[in-house]
């Protein structure tokens, strides 16, 4: 037992902790505050306290709990709302109301819920770290599979199938050495230290996200990385939460670090309302939410993405393709960085410590698709990171753009002249890259046709051609120059009106499946093709321009989900037609 | 019984060291009593051993090191409420300065505030109608929102903030309201000029106001928001009151936590601003919103200037990712005589989607609004091409979107300062500006609003 020497904010020094080791969980004062050991020095601890620090003094107790910063991971974390230390705010709130008092205690797992639990491993089966012993329907469309913890290993000595609380007893494991352990469905796991996996591999599957832009243009991988940084009000979270809404993965784990508390609100309100496309249940249904809102206290803002990652790992471990969403990384840097500056660390650029990048780079590297532990070899589970990053001023040459654009492999860059102009998701089509592009085309010629990749790239140097079309615009009008020309910029804005912009609040438009995407673009390119033919034969370009199938379209997106394959063959046979006509005319004169 | 030393080491700036202390704790209220007995506070803001340092919120001048008392009062700053305090007027440390008597608390509250519960807010959802077109059709406010105004310095944002406290409503309710307002460094004038208007107004019998002006000490600018922002709660959360808090200027709030945080030795961050000034300025604005099955809520409006109109310095850049959009008013427009000056396409509000629509607003609004937004954007950008190339370089369709946006400016942004229109005015006067435009460039409007409003013809 310590006692404390120095408070300054949420950094707290205490001596007298031999007895401590380096990143323990301590309680502080009488409040019994939690707090973690960031450094020993003889038996003086800094220790980091997760609540506020007011009213501490010299002289207050520190004790240790011997343990790292932990989870508790077993069934009742899906719906639920954490904090960063993964205390549920329902329960809190249930306790002292609208706003966070200090000191509280809440377990982490309902331990009053009752389960029904189905075992699915047999008496006498030899099990390892990771095995099934058996599952619980947890949601509609979520079977938890409780697993053999990481370490365990040995003979199932007795196992039953019943109504179970997490903490109760539902299976005996008899170790080699003949000594045996009573497994619960609960289970601890340190939250800095990754869950181990068997074989990880290259990332080959798209995640569908239902976004156009995304999927079509720069799409993530299953298990891969991706980054969306743009400065305040180009949409950030707009498309965090459309890849939290629709992504084809079966676990969303979303961390709300150091953002807004109504953003948290908003998708607790809403996510219980949307129903999942793929499962027709309701999106919470598959989400755990952690939150630490800005206001509150920014120790545990730093413990939050570790929170949600260790969860999301836990599910990936049962097969399942798991997503973690964080926003925002840069809030989550700035907390290492107060905390660092408390410690009179040197600092390194910006006052971020020099250790930024390195954990920015563990972070990331806890996703991909993984061969999970476990001796049946055949489960694979993916987990995939998606962090936003909110860059000061929009300056992408800070510390945190740059430390996340080395690691992740798609890069989602927002505009906010985009933004200005309601062009959303502003996500700029010529900064923004996918280096999953490559990996995924076998994926995407063998699932959509090889015409998907090729309808991209011919989309791709339309937009790049439109941007340097403009910038000789700028100098001589548009009229100078040639039809073919000015045909490329009517395309071009086709595809960023009419294909790229999709609104997030509309119920048609929110989600897009690959096939209507596909459909949607090539009706644009067989404008472009069709259009081109028709100005060789002397077309008139204005005429042109102004078919009626435009306006077709234009209001592509707002077709049903069950008519636009019929409706955009319609379109497409019109504007044959329309097109044809004009070239006739054309050919007379 | 509460200890007193005499054991004051330093002072440097708002900071003082007190040595040879015993059971302080951090954040803890000081007392300081000079020889004349007048008494400065200040709060603990590290604890060390057996030293102390001390941030003043008053002025240090007239301490002395060796004759001064200092009192640790065991508990943090507290504001005294009641419903008492509408009508009144306070100093940044929350004494009346108005002349009248003390007010009789009905409770005593810890100035920090308590984090809220992202599980027990309620969603913002209600319009409020400020009668301001730009605001209420392209960035609509809504209860429990934080929507700050960026300026510059000489823009008229007092103007408009005051315009909208005296017009904002909420349609169809008659439930209570009252106004909180904190001056943070700003002069006698502008100060002087909320007080009229609200007296003009009538107003000032249900607000409440915290005066903290540009001559009083720059520590004290760090508690008045806080003590607004506690009275407020008070009001919305025990009273069940709407409240909305008008914080101006953050840019000095912003800048005497910078002054502080040098005078500590911390490590800058940009410009020379704390590390932390995104977490400090996000535990005031996030005071703002409403509770879960609760009647009250806190609106909140912080003006800031920003330095020379640069929207990416710190500070206006960590209240833009902080608050739920922003009303940017542009030096342009100012002098164009576009009154009041708000530069549409760069403001934004981020609640706005949930609170219009059908039963909210009018079922066109969404369409309307982006449209309005889409179509000025473009009738921009065809005005700066018609400055370089000449009107004859713009087809028909790009001149028209031309005339689009001077039109706009003229009849939609331009408002008189008592000027209150409702929204279904906001919304007509958006309609008749989409005539100048094609129909079938109409593409974010679904048709039947166009056959309905466009063409007039009911369902």
């Amino acid at each position: 037992m310590g006692k404390i020497v120095k408070v300054s904010g949420p950094l707290v020094v205490a001596t007298g902790m031999q007895d401590a080791n380096m990143s323990d969980v301590v309680r502080v004062g009488e409040q019994r505050l939690i707090g973690e050991i960031l450094n020993m020095n003889g038996d003086a601890a800094s220790i980091q306290v997760y609540e506020e620090t007011s009213g501490i003094g010299p002289g207050a107790e520190v004790v240790t709990t011997g343990a790292q910063l932990s989870v508790e991971l077993g069934p009742g974390l899906l719906e639920n709302i954490y904090d960063g230390i993964q205390r549920p705010l329902e329960g809190i709130m249930n306790i002292c109301g609208s706003n966070i008092s200090r000191g509280i205690e809440v377990p982490a797992l309902d331990r009053d819920k009752v389960w029904a639990f189905k075992a699915t491993a047999k008496v006498g089966d030899k099990v390892v770290g990771g095995d099934f012993l058996g599952d619980v329907q947890e949601t509609p469309s979520v079977n938890h599979h409780i697993m053999v913890p990481v370490k365990s290993k040995g003979t199932i000595k007795s196992i039953q199938s019943g109504s179970f609380k997490v903490t109760d007893t539902i299976a005996v494991l008899e170790h080699d050495d003949g000594t045996t352990e009573e497994l619960t469905m609960m289970q601890k796991w340190p939250v800095r230290i990754g869950r181990p996996y068997a074989k990880k591999y290259p990332p080959n599957r798209p995640l569908q996200s239902g976004q156009r832009i995304i999927d079509t243009m720069f799409p993530v991988a299953k298990g891969g990385t991706a980054a969306v940084p743009g400065p305040f009000g180009s949409g950030k979270t707009v498309v965090q939460h459309a890849l939290a809404k629709w992504s084809d993965v079966d676990i969303v784990v979303y961390i709300g670090c150091g953002e807004r508390g109504n953003e948290m609100t908003d998708v607790l309100r809403e996510f219980p309302e949307l129903v999942d496309p793929r499962t027709g249940e309701t999106l919470m249904k598959r989400t755990v939410l952690i939150a630490n809102t800005s206001d509150m206290p920014v120790a545990a803002r730093e413990a939050s993405v570790y929170t949600g990652i260790t969860i999301a790992e836990y599910f990936r471990d049962m097969g399942y393709d798991v997503a973690v969403i964080a926003d925002s990384t840069s809030r989550w840097a700035e907390a290492l960085r107060e905390m660092s500056g408390r410690m009179e660390e040197m600092p390194g650029e910006e006052g971020y410590p020099a250790y930024l990048a390195s954990r920015l780079a563990q972070f990331y590297e806890r996703a991909g698709i993984v061969q999970c532990i476990g001796s049946d070899e055949g489960r694979k589970g993916s987990l995939t990171a998606v962090g936003a990053v909110s860059p000061p001023g929009g300056d992408l040459s800070e510390p945190v753009s740059q430390g996340t654009m080395r690691i992740v492999k798609v890069f989602w860059s927002l505009d906010s002249s985009l933004a200005y102009r309601r062009h959303f998701p502003a996500i700029n089509w010529l900064n923004s890259y996918s280096l999953y592009e490559e990996s995924l085309r076998p994926w995407y010629d063998e699932n959509l046709g090889p015409d998907f990749a090729k309808n991209r790239a011919k989309a791709m140097a339309l937009l790049q051609e439109e941007a340097s079309l403009n910038e000789i615009v700028q100098l001589v009008g548009k009229d100078s120059l040639s039809p073919n020309d000015q045909l490329t910029l009517e395309t071009a804005r086709m595809i960023r009106e009419d294909f790229l912009q999709q609104n997030a609040f509309v119920d048609i438009d929110w989600f897009s499946d690959y096939r209507r995407q596909f459909l949607m673009l090539r009706l644009i390119l067989d404008y472009d093709k069709l259009a081109r033919a028709a100005l060789q034969k002397g077309a008139d370009l204005e005429a042109l321009f102004s078919i009626d199938a435009r306006n077709g379209i234009g209001r592509a997106k707002s077709v049903p989900v069950d008519e636009y394959e019929n409706a955009y063959a319609q379109i497409g046979r019109d504007m044959e037609q329309q097109i044809e006509a004009i070239a006739e005319r054309g050919e007379e004169d | 019984m509460i200890k007193e030393y005499k054991t004051i080491e330093s002072i440097n700036g708002p900071l003082m060291v007190v040595r040879r202390v015993q059971g302080v704790t951090y954040d803890e209220l000081v007392e300081i009593e000079l020889s004349d007995g007048s008494l400065r506070r200040g709060k603990v803001l590290e604890v060390s051993g057996d030293s102390a340092v001390v941030q003043l919120y008053e002025a240090a001048a007239g301490i002395n090191l060796a004759e001064s008392k200092v009192r640790f009062l065991g508990h943090p700053l507290e504001l005294a409420v009641s419903e008492d305090m509408l009508g009144r007027v306070f100093s940044g440390m929350g004494v009346p300065i108005d002349g009248g008597p003390a007010i009789l608390p009905e409770a005593h509250r810890d100035i920090n505030g308590l984090a809220m519960n992202p599980a027990a807010r309620d969603y913002p959802d209600e319009f409020i109608q400020t009668g301001i077109s730009t605001i209420d059709g392209l960035n609509t406010l809504v209860r429990g929102q934080k929507l700050p105004i960026f300026s510059g310095s000489g823009l008229p944002h007092n103007q408009l903030a005051a315009q909208i406290a005296r017009q904002a409503r909420v349609l169809d309710d008659e439930s209570k309201f009252a106004v909180v307002f904190a001056a943070i460094g700003i002069t006698f004038e502008e100060s002087e000029y909320f007080v009229q208007e609200f007296t003009r107004t009538g107003a000032l019998d249900r607000s409440v106001m915290f005066i903290n002006l540009a001559n009083d000490p720059a520590a004290e600018r760090i508690s008045t928001p806080r003590m607004a922002l506690t009275a407020a709660e008070y009001l919305a959360f025990d009273k069940g009151m709407h409240v909305l808090v008008i914080l101006t200027d953050i840019t000095n709030y912003a800048e005497a936590l910078r002054e502080i945080s040098a005078a500590k030795k911390e490590v800058p961050g940009r410009r020379g601003y704390p590390g932390y000034l995104y977490t400090d300025l996000a535990t005031m604005y996030e005071r703002a919103g409403r509770h879960l099955g609760q009647p009250g809520s806190i609106t909140m409006i912080p003006i800031l200037t920003m330095p020379e109109d640069d929207k990416t310095h710190p500070i206006p850049d960590l209240t833009g990712y902080i608050t739920e959009g922003q009303i940017i008013l542009s030096r342009e427009l100012y002098r164009k005589s576009v009154l009041p000056p708000v530069d549409v396409l760069p403001s934004l509000s981020r609640l706005k989607d949930k609170g219009i629509g059908a039963k909210k607003t009018r079922e066109d609004h969404a369409g309307t609004m982006n449209q309005l937004f889409a179509a000025y954007a473009t009738g921009k950008e065809n005005q700066e091409l018609m400055a370089i190339l000449g009107e004859a370089a713009l087809s028909p369709t790009d001149l028209k979107y031309a005339k689009f946006a001077d039109e706009f400016e003229k009849r939609y942004v331009t408002q008189g300062q008592d000027e209150n229109r409702s929204i279904t005015e906001t919304l007509d006067l958006g309609w008749e500006l989409l005539k100048i435009l094609p129909e079938n460039e109409l593409k974010r409007i679904k048709p039947e609003f166009i056959e309905k409003y466009l063409h007039g013809k009911q369902d």
